[in-house]
């Protein structure tokens, strides 16, 4: 059986964003469980070496930076899909945050006055730090932003960041249950009383009563196999909002790629390698890229890379091996000392995790998923549409302040800033709440998982859960990827469809006492094969290209018919998800050319006054309940004119 | 010729009144660039379903998959076939809980000893969000980081002689997190409360100082070092008495 916890707000998820969200509530006085699938430390959050944006503007190339000009690298960097005032809120509180982090123990790199030297696109070169920020928090440089901004400890700021969040957790003395997975959301009449948790270690299903839940579970980019992300990162708590039928997700079709995670393992190594000669090779071991990007080479921007190898592969050139096929990068001509010192964490990859030497030998890498974009939708308080008291925050929800691209360092600073706001809107709502229920209802939730159970032993299904998650992968990869056509999604759609019905009916063939790894394994095979429909079905209807999404037989970014998000809800016993749009929010920046990227577009013939006033209108009507405050509070009028 | 791999395994389910301990045997054939994550997962999804272990980063970065393999614990997505001989076998990491097979749990073990060593930063300053940050150092940042990189893998206590007698010693983690704490300019804890914490059999006065530990972490963390300056400094406390 299991245990009833009865707590003021419940937090699934405990990377960076719900440890966040899980502190703010603690010093407003509330009482806090935070459910993990591991020990929260060793959530993703702590795998993210690069580090994080914040305007500080404290180091030489940091010069002039305010929150203005990251708002306008964030809001380019979306292709103009991002909700604008949510990117404000980013941009404006980051500063805050990583302050707020350096106060509760991050040892952030520091500046150190004088001359510095650094590599800019492989040449060495001297900078001036300033004197005068002598030990203030410095920054490194990261694609697609205007100022070096990202706050970065060495090699491990996900770590250490994540480190102090759960030292203050610690600290607050919040309850942590760790091996626990969410499996399903208890809710009536929309509103969510908190959820059924499986028990990873006895496999015991619990019910957990909350004021207000929060879903703070990361990215899912397990669906596509290959895959940067965490084993762990396979969207259980997304799935488990899209199953409710209420709560709609936004933007699953906005996937990001990277192209060189390594074979096997997926371990990603930096652009870094490209961008300081590095080359890729085919089977033949012949340098293919030029063919394609004539200019730019291998140093074509990320999503351009991705889509070219995929394509050269796809035409028989990839290299065979037993974990798939891949190509080569080649860095031998770099030298022992350039790969020693500069490619340092590349060369110690390559060596302890693959055991390839890239002094002698060829690294064999393949484009890979990398972030999601996508997630549960939520208002700019981190409210869910539609089901009151449900809350997200962190690579799980579509605050969006992403678009249909999100920059590299914007992520992990959004965990933290979105855990502070998100956790003050949590405080109040909960503040403000009592929490009225009939305790059948858990008892209910906690019987439709049990039949679950008992069907996985019953089913007839000939396939196993490892077989679904293989062609899963496989349909994904192939149509569902970097680059996309109507024909190959209509593919995808199709199969998923097919392979939706195959994973209700997997048979669990092993039956033994406590967690079951088979069975852990087909609990979460459905609601991953929902996730991987509605990012096919998402990226089929939209027939444009914007940011990651590449459509290959709609180039052109469309602002007049697609400027919107796109909303998938799952109703009950459907065997496909229902699409709407909304508007992506208030513009103040007017949508135009990104800088980089190239592409054509298609002008909005509305004026942003136009499009503004039906923002909050059809956005209520798609679900999105009231905020603490008006819409548009938090974004000031044309201040971009002035940076 | 790609070799054949023979896998003895501890098995163990203690959530099943029918389970014994055991050693299983799988056969693999090694593959090209192989390491142990990639090679259990092989034998899960190939051969046993029901196969406990746990990995999360497969990144040498969350420290989740530390087990004892060919008798050293170590971190098994560091692990590459190459390096083995054709006999691999594995085992648990000692002193922690079991929870299957190979999966152990450290998750309750760290967090009592972040409560213990009282993990954070004592002070009595409030956040004020509109100041500038203090300034610090960038060496003394990087100092920080030096301690900081411990990944809680339990790697050191698997391979301590006092942790495995008594239950409740630091071990090399807990005396490395101290430190941390010391060297930080941000902690106000005084030389008193630093003796107290540690001047215990739990803690520095309990190692005896074999240097297992040492030779272990995956993370190469200078411990031999921080020993000594903890206990440097719990000396100094101790004459100033
Ligand atoms: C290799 C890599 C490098 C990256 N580097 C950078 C970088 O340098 N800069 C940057 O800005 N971004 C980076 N990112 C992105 C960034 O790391 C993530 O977006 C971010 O860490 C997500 O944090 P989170 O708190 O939302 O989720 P996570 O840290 O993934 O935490 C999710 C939590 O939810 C729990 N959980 C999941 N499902 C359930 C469930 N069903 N029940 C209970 N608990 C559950 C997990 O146990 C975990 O505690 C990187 C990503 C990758 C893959
Ligand atoms: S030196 Fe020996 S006793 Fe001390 S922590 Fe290390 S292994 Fe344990
Ligand atoms: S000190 Fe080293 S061996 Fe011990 S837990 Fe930390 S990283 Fe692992
Ligand atoms: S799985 Fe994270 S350290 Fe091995």
């Amino acid at each position: 059986m299991g245990q009833v916890f009865t707590t003021d707000v419940l937090i699934i998820g405990a990377g960076l964003a719900g440890e966040r969200v899980a502190v703010e509530s603690a010093k407003n006085g509330l009482d806090v469980t935070l459910l993990s699938l591991v020990p929260p430390r060793r959530s993703h959050s702590s795998a993210a070496q690069g580090g994080m944006q914040a305007s500080l503007g404290n180091s030489n190339k940091g010069a002039g930076d305010n929150p203005t000009v990251h708002w306008l690298d964030t809001v380019k960097g979306s292709d103009w899909g991002a909700d604008q005032e949510v990117a404000r809120i980013f941009a404006d509180n980051a500063p805050i945050a990583m302050r707020e982090m350096a106060h509760y123990g991050v040892p952030w790199n520091r500046v150190v006055g004088g001359p510095t030297d650094y590599f800019i696109k492989g040449k060495k070169v001297t900078l001036e730090e300033p004197k005068e920020n002598e030990g203030l928090i410095t920054a490194r440089d990261f694609g697609g932003t205007a100022k070096w901004r990202t706050c970065y400890t060495a090699d491990g700021t996900g770590h250490t960041v994540l480190y102090a969040m759960d030292n203050l957790v610690s600290q607050y003395g919040i309850t942590v249950h760790d091996r626990m997975e969410a499996i399903s959301l208890i809710h009536e009449n929309n509103r969510c009383y908190g959820a059924i948790v499986r028990s990873l270690k006895e496999g015991s299903l619990n019910i957990y009563y909350a004021k207000s839940t929060v879903i703070a579970t990361g990215g899912y980019g397990r669906i596509y196999g290959a895959s940067t992300n965490a084993v762990i990162n396979e969207g259980t708590g997304v799935s488990i909002a899209l199953d409710t039928g209420e709560i709609p997700l936004g933007n699953m079709e906005a996937v990001q790629f990277h192209p060189t995670g390594i074979v096997p393992t997926d371990i990603l190594v930096t652009e870094g390698c490209r961008g300081d000669g590095g080359l890729l090779l085919d089977v033949d071991e012949y340098r293919f890229m030029p063919d394609y990007e004539p200019e730019k080479q291998e140093l074509a921007s990320r999503d351009v890379v991705s889509r070219r190898m995929k394509e050269h592969m796809l035409k028989g050139k990839g290299v065979k091996s037993p974990y798939g096929d891949h190509l080569w990068l080649d860095l031998r001509h770099l030298g022992e000392k350039h790969l020693k010192t500069k490619l340092r964490e590349v060369y110690d990859i390559c060596m302890y995790f693959i055991g390839v030497n890239p002094i002698t030998e060829l690294v064999p890498v393949r484009p890979t998923q990398h972030y999601s974009m996508g997630g549960i939708r939520v208002n700019k308080d981190g409210h869910s549409y539609n089901m009151e008291g449900l809350f997200s925050a962190g690579e799980a929800a579509c605050w969006d302040m992403h678009g249909f691209n999100r920059l590299g360092g914007n992520s992990l600073a959004e965990t933290i800033v979105a855990g502070m706001v998100v956790g003050e809107a949590v405080s109040e709502f909960t503040k403000g709440t009592e929490l009225k229920i009939s305790s059948s209802l858990g008892e209910k939730f906690r019987k439709i998982q049990e039949d679950k159970i008992t069907q996985f032993y019953n089913n007839e299904g000939k396939d196993t859960v490892i077989q679904i998650r293989n062609e899963m992968a496989e349909i994904l990869s192939n149509y569902v990827g970097i680059f996309r056509t109507g024909d190959g999604l209509k593919k995808a759609v199709d199969d998923l469809k097919t392979l939706y019905k195959r994973a209700i009916n997997v048979k669990v063939v092993t039956k033994t006492a406590g967690r079951n790894p088979e069975l852990t394994e087909a609990i979460k095979l459905p609601g991953m094969v929902k996730l991987a429909l509605t990012i096919a079905k998402g990226a089929l209807d939209r027939t444009e290209s914007r940011g990651a999404h590449t459509r290959e037989d709609y180039p052109a970014r469309d602002d007049e018919n697609w400027l919107n998000r796109t909303l998938a809800r799952w109703p009950e016993g459907a065997d496909e998800p229902t699409l709407t749009y909304e508007p992506v929010g208030l513009l103040d920046l007017p949508p135009g050319d990104r800088g980089y990227g190239g592409g054509q577009m298609v002008k909005m013939d509305k004026s942003l006054d136009e499009y503004n006033k039906i923002v909050d209108k059809l956005q209520k009507e798609s679900g999105k309940l009231d905020t603490l405050e008006k819409i548009g509070e938090k974004l000031p009028k044309e201040l971009w004119k002035e940076s | 010729m790609a070799r054949t791999l023979t896998f003895k395994i501890f098995r163990y389910n203690p959530f099943d009144e029918n389970s014994v301990p055991k050693m299983q045997e799988y056969k693999l054939d090694e593959t090209p660039r192989l390491n142990l994550y990639s090679a259990l997962y092989r034998i899960k999804d190939e051969l046993d379903p029901t196969l406990m272990f746990d990995f999360v980063c497969r990144a040498g970065i969350c420290g989740s998959c530390g087990m004892t393999i060919n008798g050293r614990p170590t971190l098994a997505c560091r692990t590459l076939t190459k390096d083995l001989p054709d006999v691999i076998e594995l085992h648990p990491l000692p002193f922690f809980k079991m929870l299957g097979d190979l999966s152990v749990d450290t998750g309750i073990w760290f967090r009592e000893m972040a409560q213990s060593v009282e993990s954070w930063i004592h002070t009595e300053k409030e956040f004020d969000p509109t100041a500038e940050e203090e300034r610090m150092d960038n060496k003394i940042a990087n100092d920080i980081y030096e301690n900081e990189r411990c990944i809680e893998c339990g790697c050191c206590l698997a391979g301590c002689a006092t942790a495995q007698v008594y239950t409740d010693f630091l071990g090399a983690t807990g005396l490395n997190r101290i430190g941390r704490f010391m060297i930080d300019p941000r902690d106000k804890r005084t030389q008193e409360e630093w003796f107290e914490l540690v001047s215990t059999d739990e803690g520095v006065f309990g190692c005896i100082g074999m240097m297992g530990c040492d030779d272990v972490c995956p993370k190469d963390l200078p411990l031999l070092e921080v020993f000594a300056y903890v206990r440097r400094k719990m000396m100094v406390s101790l004459t100033a008495k």
